[in-house]
This record gives structure tokens, sequence and C-alpha cells, in this order.
């Protein structure tokens, strides 16, 4: 699968296309199959996200992931600091990055 | 320290107004990012792996409590209320939003400060000894010179858009604790039939490409530091590769041509240059360096020190180094806890180091290139209470130049340039060497980590270096030898194939058992490897 991914123009924070908007969560992300450059453009003159780009995924039970380590530690945030991930309060929020 | 004066306000303060109105436009969509990004880049304003990350320019690593309080204030209101001070003297802020930018730089602009010149092909923060001004064996303070540099980079129209980046040192001490030869141009002042003058090494540098700067000139006039430094300059503008950015960096220029050949093309511009009035008048250079001068000490202070507390001894022994003036002391605040992130620090961390420098030190602080905080001016008798609110706040590690004194970058967990996590190792590593007697029974041991070729962690510089690397999308460790930026400046060596996270923290164990059974008295790992060679550690490592 591919996805799409960039950050966010105010805050530079990590997005996801969902197929129909941006979402800061991985498990929202859309597959862009081949539709990816298509949309890459529009969104890209629309000016919501910066940088956006297409990269592998992997469908799993718990939703899609970045098939590279670094779009993975992208997803989640530093694996050092589990605190300053979306899901601080969850210890296991990062078992399937590394 | 060095106070703005008008012109130097007036430059920051309009350069503040210039991005606050670019930001608005490209927030607006007037502009692309194509067209903004050289713009926030200019500014220090990278976009990194998880968010916008601004570095902020300590020039020479010298602050002031109020400077160092604005820190802490920035990580409060804008960040995740911590800092990462970086080998570069400088300090990165991680979670920054474009929106809050304009606000920063001018909180920043407020107390002396920005991040201009943090990133893009100029010359940046120029660095120098952290123990400038207060060390024992420095020849004269080398700030005021770093001063006067600063203030000529700034904004200099024919070096803002140079080959690649450009970084200097200024050191004036035979030890060297600035990594002076691994810049593009290192300074050192020195003395030559009781004149002061400035040897000048060129082209040296890490990266993919690491190389050691060769001495170009051995005396230059101090009168002609800034022409010769201009004349240096152009020889590189002029011929350095811009096709290629590979081999942009002033070192590949030098390597290629020559130093003996650079060295005269220096010389020939030099008479050009030095014919426009680069170098300032003396009162204007007087101004400056009295600016730098110490402060005011009592040399008749005591020179005791209660050691009753057997771990305030080990940290005086450890962190505690000799003040050019009696009755003194120069402070290593260590930022590597056990388990910590290197170069980390917390607002409430950073606020109360602040407090201690304004009590306590003149109201000086300084950051180093091996991501520590020093206080240069204490009186031995404070040491203790020093110590005591340190250690309070975790910021009391006796470890400086032991293994688990860590350089290591941000990594993969943190950069978008990063094939490898550098934090994590060296969390890991710390952990492993965690018994204080075990670090101290090892000596000067310096481990220095990088995520990537680019080598922000200085791992050539490392007696024992670490690169971290991608191999096949997983993460991998090569491990270096015997390299140092210090004075006995060297380049490490790769010992072989690499490993993954836990294999490097079991061959270090291996390197460093080795160097235990292989050492002479007074050896320091370095010393010992440079002596046995290669070959035992690398039995030892791989059987």
């Amino acid at each position: 699968m591919k996805l799409l991914t960039g950050n966010d123009l105010k805050t530079g924070f990590v997005t996801w296309w969902t197929g129909a908007d941006w979402s800061l969560h991985i498990e929202d992300a859309a597959d862009v199959g081949e539709a990816g450059e298509a949309v890459l453009a529009v969104e890209e003159a629309a000016r919501r996200v910066n940088a956006p780009y297409i990269i592998a995924g992997e469908a799993t039970p718990d939703g899609p992931r970045p098939a590279h380590i670094k779009e993975r530690i992208r997803a989640l945030g530093p694996t050092v600091r589990p605190d300053l991930t979306l899901k601080p309060a969850d210890p296991a929020a990062g078992d399937w990055v590394i | 320290m060095y106070k703005y004066d008008e012109y130097d306000q007036q430059m920051v303060d309009a350069r503040v107004a210039e991005f606050a109105d670019q930001v608005k436009r490209r927030l607006a969509g007037e502009i692309t990012e194509d067209q903004f990004k050289p713009l926030r880049l200019m500014n220090g304003l990278y976009l990194q792996l998880h968010a916008y990350m601004l570095r902020v320019a300590v020039p020479y690593g010298t602050l002031d409590s109020r400077q160092m309080r604005m820190l802490a204030h920035i990580a409060r209101k804008y960040d995740r209320d911590y800092g990462h001070f970086t080998t570069r003297q400088n300090i990165q802020y991680n979670w920054i939003k474009l929106e809050d930018a304009p606000a920063i730089l001018a909180d920043l602009a407020s107390v002396e400060m920005h991040a201009i010149q943090t990133s893009g092909n100029c010359i940046r923060n120029i660095s120098s000894d952290q123990w400038a001004g207060a060390a024992a064996d420095e020849l004269t303070d080398p700030r005021p010179w770093a001063e006067l540099l600063r203030q000529w980079s700034s904004f200099h129209p024919e070096f803002s858009y140079l080959p690649r980046k450009f970084k200097i040192a200024v050191i004036a001490a035979e030890e060297d604790r600035a990594a002076m030869r691994l810049h593009d141009i290192g300074i050192q002042i020195v003395e030559k039939d009781g004149v002061h003058g400035a040897a000048f090494y060129v082209g040296g540098g890490m990266g993919r490409t690491p190389m050691i700067a060769p001495l170009i000139k051995d005396f230059v006039p101090l009168d002609d530091l800034l022409s010769y430094t201009e004349a240096c300059l152009r020889v590189y503008n002029r011929y350095g590769r811009r096709d290629n950015i590979y081999k942009a960096r002033i070192k590949i220029l030098i390597h290629e041509l020559g130093a003996d050949e650079y060295r005269r093309q220096v010389e020939e511009e030099f008479a050009h240059v030095k014919s426009l009035g680069v170098d300032p008048p003396k009162a204007e250079f007087d101004r400056i360096a009295a600016q730098f001068a110490m402060p005011p000490l009592d040399a008749s202070a005591s020179d005791e020190i209660d050691r009753s507390d057997p771990d305030f001894a080990v940290w005086v022994d450890q962190n505690v180094a000799a003040h050019k003036v009696p009755g003194h002391a120069i402070v290593n605040i260590s930022l590597k806890p056990l388990g910590g992130i290197p170069g980390d620090a917390n607002s409430a961390q950073i606020d109360l180091m602040a407090d201690l420098a304004e009590r306590y030190s003149h109201d000086e602080l300084r950051v180093t290139h091996a991501q520590n905080i020093v206080l240069p001016h204490v009186r031995k008798a404070d040491l203790l209470a020093i110590w005591q609110a340190l250690d309070a706040a975790d910021l009391a590690t006796p470890n400086l130049d032991l293994i688990s004194d860590i350089i290591a970058c941000p990594g993969l967990d943190y950069c978008s340039l990063a094939n490898a996590r550098s934090i994590p190792v060296a969390q890991k590593i710390a952990q492993r060497f965690a018994d204080p007697a075990r670090q101290r029974d090892l000596g000067e041991l310096k481990l220095k980590i990088s995520g990537c070729i680019n080598a922000c962690g200085h791992h050539h510089a490392g007696h024992i270096g670490i690169l971290g690397v991608d191999r096949k999308g997983t993460e991998n460790y090569q491990l270096l030898l015997g390299g140092s930026g210090a004075e006995d400046v060297s380049l490490g060596t790769i010992t072989g194939p690499g490993f993954d996270e836990d294999g490097i923290v079991d061959a270090i164990e291996r390197v460093t058992d080795k160097y235990l059974s292989e050492r002479t008295d007074g050896e320091r790992f370095v010393d010992t490897y440079r002596r046995v060679g290669m070959a035992p550690f690398k039995e030892a490592i791989y059987g």
C-alpha cells in the first residue's frame, strides 16, 4: 500500500492523508494507491500541508503502518520520549515501531 | 560579556520584523514552501522529523543568566518544556509551531539573542573554548576575537552564499577544548617572542569526509586576523565546488589544491584584502575586548574545599576544573544523567542553572561542544552549595569526560537526515557502565555517537566513536576507535562489521575490558589504543 504524508503547515506536526482530510494518527491513513500524485498536487496547491510525499506502507490488523523505520518513528514520535508521543498513556504504543 | 550596541540591536530587530512578515505571508498562502524554505532556514527554522525545529545561536557558547532564563521561557511557553544543547554550543527546540516563530525570535531579540546564520551556506556560530576567560592554562581570552569574527561574519554580503556551510573556532590554550582542528577554520591565539598572534588551521571537518585541518600559517599578527580570515574565505568562495554538495566544503578544496597552493593563493589574496581596511581600528577592538574583562574576583579567597561529603568530593574531583584566579574554580554541569538524553535540559533545570550563575558565577554560563554547561567563575567556598542545588535537580552527575559523558546527536528520534537512533544507544551504554567507580577506573574516555554520516555527534573524534547507518531498513552501528578532537587530534578507524543496538554495547564492553588488560600506568584509553594498535581490540571484538 501507499500512504501520503506531510507536515501541518502551522504546527509542523506529522500528518497522514485519510482519503478526505489530514489526520495526526497513522491509524487513519488511507491507501492512496496510484492516486497519490494527484492528491499530492491538489493538497500542496491548497497549502494545508507542508512538503507532502508518498511512502510505502503495510496493512496490519492494527491499521496501516509505514514500511520504513524513519516513517514509523515519524508516525509515533521520539522513541526515547514516550510522554511526547500521541499516546503517552499507552506504554505499548510504540511496540510496532522498532 | 559582550553587550549589543545600537547597531547590533537594530540588525536583529529588523530581521525579526522581516521574518514575521514572511511567516504571515506563508500562513496566508501568499508564498510557497519552496519560496519560504530558504527564508525560514536563514532564521534557524528547520522542518525536522516531527515538527519545526528552531536552532538558537549561543555565540561562542557564552550567555548570561537573563539569556539562559529566556531559553527556559521559550522551552516552557512555546515548546514541550525542554531544549537540546548541541555540539555547536547552540540550543535546539524540537516542537516549534510556525505561527509562534516570530514571537520567539522577538523574545530572543529582547535579550540580545537570535537564530540568524544557524543554517544555510554561510558562516555559522563562532565556537570557542568553554573555559575561555577562566582557564588556568590559557594565553588570553579568545572571545574578543570570536566576537569580532561574529560581528564581521553577521550578514556579510560576500559570504552569505558560500559553496557550503562554514564553521570557525577560536581558542587560546594549548589544550584544545573546542575541536579546533576539526573546523573549516581553526584559529589558535599563540605567542611568539612575547607577542600574541594567530595560528591558522584551515580545512578541517567531520562529515562524510573527515579531515584534520593543516596549518596554513603559524603566526598571523592579530592586527591582520580579520583580513587573513577574509582572504581564506575569498579563495574558498571563488574555487569551492558548487557543483557537488559532497565536495563543497573547504576541506575538499584544500585537499585537492594542496595546503601549499592554498596558502599561496591566500597570501596573494591577503595582500589585496589588507589594503581594504577590513581590520578594525584598535579603539574598536579595545571596546569589544573591554566587555570580556575578568569579573572582580577576590584572589585572596580561600582555596580550601570541605570534602567531608564523599559524593561531593567525587563531583569536585571529576567536574571541577582549575581557574586562573586563586580561590576560584570552573564548574562543569553534566547534562548526561544516567539514562538521560545527552544535552537535554528541562525549563526548571535551565532556570536553576541561570539562578546559580547569577548567584555564584558572576552571571555567566557557557555551553560546551560536549553538550554540557559551565559556570566559569565560582568561588571554591561556594562549590558545596552549588553541588547541593545541582544534585537536587539531577544535574550533579560526576562524569565529565568519562564513558557516560557521551556526545550524541538527536539521531533518528528527531532528525530527518539520520539513518539510525543515537540516543537509545547512548542510554544503553550509560546503563551498562552505570557504576561510577567503574567509570572512574576507565578514566578519560570520550565516546561520541552520530546517527548518520553527517557526524553531528562527532563520532570521528571519539576515543570510541559510533556511527549509525541504515542497513536494508534496519539500524546498524559501526564502531570506530582512536579518534580525538583535542590537541592530540586524530580520526577514528572503523573496527570492522557493524552491530545491532545491543551488539554495539557488548562490543564496547569488550573494547574497554581489553583496554584494562593492556593499559600501563597513566595511560588513557586512547593512549593504549595508539600504543598497541587496532589488532588486539579487533581480536577482542570479533574473536
